[in-house]
């Protein structure tokens, strides 16, 4: 369950934040996750809805982006996208492609008040 | 706040064990918003975009470990499994090889008890344990007040062993140079496919266990075929720590 880890850095990041450009609550936050970067998303929500209590996000809206994976085959540098890891190319049946996207990990932007 | 590393994060709280001492040093990050004073100022709504990486600060440590490994020359492997593919046997067997040429270093990652750290250090290195308590994999920082108590020499090896689980450990940059995966044959031929972050992340795979081969249903064949698919090139050590066959390769890998 990483993904405690995970929502705790989160909630550090948004109280980072907030500080440094002298808010005190955040409406809103935006998080960007790839479907490739070794999250559970149902894991994530938990963990942020189980920690929220007593933090800065107690009473804040999180907005998750998933951004669906992309990758070029290293061979026949074909475009696809690959549901998971180890996704052949549809083309060449190559393995091991270049990942463009799908490994976010990302507090992408905070409404503050 | 932290006051060794100023810190401020929340960490789950984790012990560090030398072997021999009683003396522990307890280390717990709290989050209390009670103490915070805002100034109440109405500040209008705005979008800040922050664009951060999650791991942010996890990353700046591993780095900053990585800074100090590299200005002392210390080498540095994370070892990561899932739990009983014989690591700290594969360990013990490492020490005694390369103990002779160099001094060793181990830091144990478990959730709970010294064990392990004990069989490191009775097979010839310091050993430092961190108990994670509740978490599931050891983070930079971890490794950061781990380091510092374990007080490495310079020219030296340190060895990571993680915590014994192929998914969380896979997202968390220590600062080591090397990741070594370690499957066994006694778990499925198909690990690679399953739990293809840890795989990708690793820059050597090891398949432990190949004296047990002509007891057991697995075909190594099968392993390298899926080890291919989730990272093509990977250099694959198929070894027993056991027994010792085909240890020399590994050590000269992790030396060369």
């Amino acid at each position: 369950m990483h993904e405690f880890s995970l929502a705790q850095n989160i909630i550090e990041i948004v109280d980072d934040t907030l500080k440094q450009h002298g808010a005190h609550q955040a409406k809103e936050i935006e998080l960007e996750i790839g479907t490739l970067s070794g999250v559970e998303i149902s894991a994530l929500e938990m963990a942020l809805e189980s920690l929220k209590p007593g933090t800065i996000i107690e009473n804040t809206k999180v907005k998750l982006i998933i951004t669906k994976a992309k990758a070029i085959c290293r061979n026949c540098k074909n475009e696809y996208f690959p549901e998971d890891l180890f996704s052949p190319c549809p083309k060449c049946s190559g393995y091991g492609p270049e990942i463009i996207s799908g490994k976010e990990l990302l507090v992408k932007s905070i409404v503050a008040e | 706040m932290c006051d060794t590393c100023g810190c401020g994060s929340e960490h789950d709280s984790f012990t560090l064990h030398k072997v021999n001492e009683t003396t522990e040093h307890v280390h717990e990050h709290r989050h209390d918003h009670e103490n915070h004073h805002h100034s109440h100022t109405d500040v209008d709504k705005k979008v800040l975009n922050v664009e951060t990486d999650i791991l942010f600060k996890n990353n700046l440590l591993a780095e900053r470990n990585r800074g100090f490994f590299e200005a002392k020359n210390i080498r540095v492997f994370n070892l990561v499994s899932s739990p009983g593919s014989g690591k700290t046997t594969l360990l013990e067997k490492l020490i005694e090889q390369l103990k002779p040429s160099m001094k060793v270093y181990v830091i144990e990652g478990d959730q709970q008890t010294s064990n392990d750290a004990k069989r490191i250090e009775t097979a010839g290195a310091n050993a430092i344990q961190i108990n994670t308590g509740n978490g599931c994999h050891l983070d930079a920082h971890m490794i950061n007040h781990a380091v510092k108590a374990l007080d490495p020499e310079e020219n030296s090896l340190l060895f990571i062993e993680n915590v014994g689980n192929l998914i969380c450990p896979a997202l968390f940059d220590l600062g080591e140079n090397t990741r070594v995966v370690i499957a066994s044959t006694t778990e499925g031929e198909d690990k690679p496919l399953k739990y293809p972050g840890m795989f990708q992340s690793s820059q050597i795979c090891v398949l432990n266990k190949i004296d047990l081969l002509p007891y057991l249903d697995f075909n190594p064949e099968k392993f390298i075929a899926n080890l291919k698919k989730v990272v093509p090139g990977q250099p694959l050590f198929q070894l027993s720590a056991k027994t010792g066959k085909d240890l020399e390769k590994l050590t000269d890998k992790l030396l060369s």
